[in-house]
């Protein structure tokens, strides 16, 4: 293995970072590489939804630049460069679009951390400078510049980013309604009983939930914005947040030959089908997992770090919860993975602790809302990881 | 006692209370919790915590 060839690694979200700040730990003097499309910054993803509780502007979110980065990693880190082209055969990534300037760098490894991207639904007026996504740190600070000023806010989404962003628009005292076309909210991660439950907290605490309805076209009108629903009805509002989902970003692998499915295909080890080509975050899909949560990056930081320092290393998923950050009714589960168990619900008002118990009484997964929240060390001990 | 904050996820470690679930005694500062131990909640290492002023 030539020690000198550096270790290139495509993003420089949680997951990049994380990963090159793993390999430091055990290696001093291996060159990296960082290539990423946006500014470079580091800065915490679950932090952004809950900015405005914190009394956070865009600027306190960004914990150091790519100067900083590269200082403390030692690190080379080119921002504001997109990789257009990986030749995995020779090794090779291209970046630059004009034919003219197109640099051509040579990898000994490459790592994939260039992450998801937002769904975004399409009808008339979807365009429109006020409707947002918000998945990373630069769209965050055009998110606050464009609420500067501005009152009322409309989320399309009722799963965990929409709950979390509509809790932390409320506590910044904007106007929030919900739209969505789900008949609850956390639909597919938690059961209907506990979703109900979120969407009380969250009602008693002023939000206003428009479920089983989606926005079919939105008009400006003077300085406002009209949201006009599936069902007829019309909003009047500021800002609309498009909550909608995410999807593991697969076009750069998939061009270069790497296998994908969901996500970018890897084993336990964090290979993917390209010799020397891994992947990690919320890029990848791990032995038929895509797992767009923080413990699950860390703890394949941590494995694949000591991989590309020669000592493979499988991936080990322990019982992760995912925490839902709302105040009005915090929610914490481990969805079960296995489908044939049932629920045993204790719940007192939004206040749910409940277990999916297997047909032997094992813990397969649980969801705890409200003040229940407290009991979600002991029960995930209680959970099985993920099978590696 | 004094109490750091996880800047990935914002959970509050605090001295008074330490961490009795993983064996980390209420009452133990900061320089004496296990250099592997790591964030409960999203599992960052301990170079991700910052003090935070109350």
């Amino acid at each position: 293995m030539n020690q000198a060839l550096p270790i290139v690694i495509i993003g420089t979200g949680l997951a990049g970072y994380s990963l090159a700040r793993e390999f430091r730990k055990l290696n001093d003097s291996r060159p990296i590489l960082m290539l990423t499309r946006d500014d470079g910054h580091s800065y915490s993803k679950p932090m952004l939804s809950i900015g405005l509780t914190k009394g956070k502007s865009a600027e306190d979110l960004s914990m150091a630049g790519p100067g900083k980065m590269a200082e403390k990693l030692k690190a080379s880190i080119r921002s504001f460069t997109e990789v257009s082209y990986i030749n995995a055969q020779k090794k090779q990534l291209h970046f630059g679009s004009d034919e003219s300037s197109i640099e051509i760098v040579h990898y000994e490894k490459l790592v994939l951390a260039n992450g998801a991207s937002t769904n975004h639904l399409s009808f008339p007026g979807s365009e429109h400078p006020n409707i947002l996504s918000i998945n990373d740190l630069m769209d965050y600070r055009q998110f606050r510049q464009n609420l500067n000023g501005k009152r009322r806010v409309l989320i399309m989404g009722a799963g965990l980013i929409g709950c979390e962003y509509a809790n932390d628009l409320l506590n910044g005292h904007y106007d929030v309604t919900v739209v969505a076309p789900s008949r609850t909210a956390l639909n597919g991660l938690i059961p209907a009983f506990a979703g109900d439950a979120l969407i009380q907290g969250l009602t008693q605490a002023g939000v206003k939930f428009l479920l089983q309805r989606t926005v079919k076209e939105v008009v400006e009108e003077s300085s406002q914005l009209l949201a006009i629903l599936s069902d007829g009805t019309h909003i009047e509002t500021d800002l609309i947040i498009s909550a909608v989902g995410l999807k593991p970003n697969i076009k750069l692998a998939s061009a270069a030959g790497i296998e994908c499915n969901q996500g970018v295909v890897t084993n336990r080890y964090l290979e993917t089908s390209c010799p020397d080509i891994y992947a990690l975050g919320d890029c990848a899909e791990i032995d038929n997992h895509v797992l767009l949560y923080v413990l699950p990056l860390m703890a394949s930081a941590r494995a694949l770090a000591k991989t590309l320092n020669g000592d493979r290393t499988q991936v080990s998923f322990t019982a992760m919860p995912v925490m839902t950050k709302t105040p009005a009714c915090p929610v914490v589960t481990c969805p079960p993975r296995i489908q044939s168990g049932k629920w045993l619900v204790e719940q007192d008002g939004i206040n749910i602790k409940a277990t999916y118990v297997s047909t032997n009484n094992e813990v397969l997964g649980f969801v705890l809302t409200g003040s229940c929240i407290s009991e979600k060390q002991s029960l995930a001990k209680q959970v099985k990881g993920i099978h590696l | 006692m004094k109490k750091w904050l996880c800047v990935v996820c914002g959970l509050i470690y605090d001295e008074a209370e330490g961490w009795p679930d993983e064996g980390i005694a209420p009452g133990t500062p900061w320089e004496d919790v296990p250099e592997d131990w790591l964030c409960p909640d999203c599992s960052v290492g301990k170079d991700d915590f910052e003090m935070v002023e109350i």
